[in-house]
């Protein structure tokens, strides 16, 4: 059939063909190869509709509708380091990424164990680094996930960190993601995790924006956890309320490795978040969390899946939401058991808070086992709060509202308080805090 | 350890206790499916024509959808054009008592064990025998008759309540409601229809016993039950079916409808048809579509399930909670073993105020069964303070089996609360020591350990059921753990 003249490449098409001029002959190189590989397999798929399971609660039309304009430039808009101290908790280590690339000016490292790398993904594909290209794309794959193609399409820029087998970075390392301007940005930066058996790092996200515009931030992160290895992650979410959220973090775990999620989404307007993590050797450990406080017209949508492939991991995981407004929350959580994995211990618990008419929850937990000799369990609850509570505070003389005040966020901060990061948990304390209260004045 | 193979062993090379084949001249449609095929059936059965219109156009529908394939199972594609729409034993003459069946057919009652004689006299129940397609016999119709309930076959009701069956079929199950059912309203045969006036009880337990005779011959049975303002029945329908080579499709439709303010309906199966050999050879595919409505208030409507047999099950018996107060429940048990496969769970659609539903789902995986639990509780915005508890458990028995469970949960509004809760585990090794302790052998410590965790879903049954139920569960599982 033939196409009509008058309808345009769409914008991921012709920023693309743009993208590629401007590479300076670096347009053959094996990650460029990469590049178009994800952007044949984008445009095959494109972006995702209700009609696929994995979407069905969640209309990405309005990201589909849209024109971005990918940044290819770093940008440091005016911020000092200051500001950006104020909003990575006064980490020791901190890499800042405006619109997705890193500005080294903001920016500061600590000291570090001796072979620890944290940088940039950039410089560290630039210098042909052979780690960072051999794990690039290694357990985010582009087949399945539309946006984890297009990420992989425009991967430019992101965090490398690499901790060596037997080392510890005692401090946090906070990874600063800050969108501003005033155009319909598309970012995407692309993360890299590797830590060797017996190390330790703990990393935490953020994701802010200047400006209310509706930009798409479209992130993967890739997580290597070796033997004995033991990984906190972190990630904040609080985006304007314009702004399209998609992110994917991948785990893959090996023997005794022990992996922290906590997944703390409060600000964005469509926000998708899949975590998934394979636990691929046994006696590896995985802990989920996460959290959403959603009002207004957000939509807050999560989807993990824990993939047990060995026998005797245990995994955990515990997602809560507050919903008020007309906002939407979504879980859906799968938990793989597959043939061999006996011995294993998954438990998943989902609950949700609804504090309006209007707010909606879909949830949906997911078991699959093939293996016999298991302990699976999962849990979800859609409610308010207990009555019984309300009334014992009340009857010690606290108010119908603070009362529901305090009960919100003692619900809210069963989440919170799993970070162990102090910074930060102050830091989501008093934005979770913040959020709820807004919720009320309305 | 070699003992469990061996009493595993014995119980997979059991011979299918119920297959065996009675030889009755049938009469039957010609192998496929054309518009023809439809009037052949419709003819046959001297139906109105607005009920041939209603056949057609389902038919016309079905032409245009496509088979699922959402179900987490796998078979081989259905030849729909190799399949005998219609098959009835001749009946010679109309018959005034059981003296005058075919004695061949009452002694096939007999080796099932539901002899009319016996079941007239002693349990107190009326049976609707469906042999095949068509009703052949049907009991205690007086006693029913004096009560004002209307129980009789399907063909039978269209002829004497056609007003009723227009006015309530497809109702709850819309002709065009998914693929089987579309099948279904085009082609069905037989079933039963059952009336409940305002303000009766039902003066005994309903039942119905299906049965697959003729080889090759797709079973469509449409159930259809109406109970008036504050009626109430229970209707209990079990099932056996001859061993086959080829397998069998089963596409049934039951739609209840608790018309009425509180009226209330308890729909209770028991399903053992044939499953396949131990190479998942044969076997009976159960795709069924089975849904309530509670459009009065206060009105209730409860589905029990025990399903042990079939090759490959697909149901969901849902609920339709639309009055205000209306309750909902779903109790179910499903057992796989062999390469059996079961997608089976409910849906709890709240629209009501003040409405409440209830599941309860056991699963038992052995051999190289799939079991999947797939259900949607879903409350709609204006059905404030709706309350729903679900629960589904799976209990594995051996390392090739499979336990799955897809819930899906929709809340629009803040007064109303969900909870769900599923577990999969297989049973201690503690609870059979336990046992084997205090002088049980393995085998009865497992038969009574998935007795107790199934016994919630028992305990809903009818008296005769439970009992019959809990031997099917003995008779499917035994020797099964390693």
């Amino acid at each position: 059939m033939m196409k009509q003249s008058t309808e345009q490449t769409p914008w991921y098409q012709s920023n693309f063909a743009l993208f590629e001029k401007n590479l300076n002959g670096e347009s053959s190189s094996r990650l460029h190869a990469m590049r178009m590989e994800a952007m044949a397999r984008f445009t095959e798929m494109g972006f995702p509709t209700t009609k696929h399971e994995e979407w069905r609660f969640t209309n990405v039309s309005p990201i589909a509708r849209a024109t971005f304009q990918p940044s290819f430039q770093s940008d440091a808009a005016g911020l000092s380091s200051e500001d950006v101290e104020r909003m990575s908790f006064g980490a020791t280590h901190r890499l800042v990424f405006v619109n997705g690339h890193f500005v080294k000016e903001l920016s500061s490292i600590g000291p570090l164990p001796g072979g620890v790398i944290v940088g940039d993904l950039a410089s560290a594909l630039k210098g042909n680094d052979e780690l960072a290209h051999g794990s690039l794309g290694k357990h985010a794959s582009i087949q399945e996930n539309a946006f984890t193609a297009l990420n992989m399409a425009f991967v430019q820029d992101g965090a490398f960190i690499y901790v060596p087998q037997g080392k510890v970075v005692e401090e946090a390392v906070s990874l600063l993601f800050i969108s501003t301007g005033s155009t319909h940005r598309y970012i995407a930066p692309r993360n890299l995790i590797i830590v060797g058996d017996h190390a330790r790092v703990t990393i935490a996200e953020s994701y802010l924006s200047l400006a209310n515009h509706g930009s798409l931030t479209n992130v993967v992160t890739e997580i290597t956890a070796g033997e004995n290895a033991v990984i906190e992650h972190d990630k904040l979410q609080n985006e304007s309320p314009q702004a399209y959220h998609i992110a994917s973090l991948h785990v893959h775990q090996k023997e005794k490795s022990n992996f922290i999620s906590n997944s703390i989404a409060i600000g964005g307007g469509l926000v998708r978040n899949n975590v998934t993590s394979i636990l691929d050797g046994e006696y590896a450990e995985c802990t989920l969390n996460g959290l959403s406080v959603a009002n207004g017209m957000q939509l807050i949508d999560n989807h993990t899946t824990i993939d047990h492939a060995k026998p005797n991991c245990p995994s955990h995981e515990l997602y809560k939401s507050v919903l008020d407004g007309s906002s939407r929350g979504v879980f859906n959580g799968k938990i793989f058991v597959r043939k061999d994995a006996q011995k294993t211990d998954a438990k998943q618990t989902n609950m949700t808070l609804l504090l309006s008419d209007e707010a909606t929850m879909d949830t949906k937990p997911q078991l699959e086992i093939f293996a016999d000799d298991v302990k699976c369990t999962h849990g979800a609850t859609v409610g308010q709060l207990d009555a019984d509570q309300m009334f014992y505070l009340r009857s010690r003389g606290i108010g119908t509202t603070l009362a529901a005040d305090i009960l919100t966020f003692a619900f809210a901060s069963d989440v919170v308080n799993r970070v162990h990061v102090d910074g930060l948990r102050g830091q989501l304390e008093a934005l979770v805090h913040a959020k709820l209260g807004k919720g009320r004045e309305r | 350890m070699s003992t469990e193979t061996n009493t595993l062993e014995q119980l997979a090379n059991r011979e299918y206790k119920w297959g065996f084949v009675t030889d009755i001249e049938a009469d039957t449609a010609p192998r496929g499916l054309t518009e023809d095929t439809i009037r052949f059936i419709s003819a046959k059965k001297k139906e109105p024509e607005w009920l041939l219109e209603w056949r057609l156009k389902a038919y016309r529908h079905w032409l245009t959808m496509a088979e699922p394939r959402w179900p987490n199972v796998r078979y081989q594609k259905i030849d729909y054009q190799d399949i005998i729409y219609y098959s009835a034993p001749k009946q010679k003459k109309v018959l005034n008592s059981l003296d005058e069946v075919d004695p061949e057919l009452l002694k096939t009652y007999e080796k099932l064990g539901i002899s009319l004689n016996e079941q007239k006299m002693l349990a107190g129940v009326a049976v609707d025998a469906v042999f095949d397609s068509v009703s052949v016999a049907t009991t205690f119709k007086k006693k029913l008759h004096e009560a004002g309930v209307i129980f009789c076959s399907f063909s039978e009701a269209v002829q004497e309540h056609p007003e009723l069956v227009k006015k309530y079929l497809g109702s709850v199950v819309p002709a065009n409601d998914n693929f089987f059912a579309a099948l279904n309203s085009a082609v069905f045969s037989d079933g039963s229809f059952c009336y409940i006036p305002k303000g009766v009880r039902c003066p005994m337990e309903l039942s119905t016993y299906f049965r697959i005779n003729s080889a090759d011959t797709g079973q469509f049975e449409r159930t259809l039950i109406v109970a008036e303002e504050g009626a109430y029945v229970s209707y209990l329908e079990g099932c056996t079916a001859p061993m086959r080579d080829t397998n069998q499709l089963h596409a049934a439709v039951v739609e209840l409808v608790a018309v009425g303010d509180r009226a209330q309906i308890k729909y209770s199966t028991v399903q053992n048809w044939y499953p396949g050999d131990k190479e998942g050879k044969g076997g009976i595919y159960n795709f069924v579509t089975k849904r309530g409505k509670c459009a009065g208030k206060n009105s209730k409507i409860s589905w029990t399930q025990v399903e042990t047999g079939s090759a490959i099950t697909w149901k969901y018996p849902s609920v339709i909670l639309q009055g205000d107060h209306s309750v909902g429940e779903f109790y179910s048990v499903a057992v796989v073993n062999n390469y059996q496969q079961a997608d089976t769970g409910t849906k709890m659609i709240h629209i009501g105020k003040n409405t409440s539903s209830t599941i309860v789902s056991k699963g038992i995986s052995a051999g190289f069964g799939q079991n999947s639990y797939r259900g949607l509780v879903e409350i709609k915005r204006g059905s404030t303070r709706s309350r729903n508890f679900s629960q589904c458990d799976s209990l594995l028995l051996g390392d090739k089996c499979g336990a799955h469970t897809f819930p899906y949960i929709e809340v629009k509004n803040k007064t109303s609360r969900v909870e769900h809760e599923a577990s999969t585990s297989k049973i201690g090794e503690d609870q059979i020591f336990y046992c084997k302790q205090r002088g049980l052998t393995t085998e009865d410590a497992v038969g009574m350990i998935v007795n107790g965790f199934c016994k919630e879903v028992f305990r809903e049954l009818p008296m005769e059921f439970a009992v019959e139920a809990q031997k099917l569960l003995g008779i499917s599982l035994e020797g099964s753990v390693g």
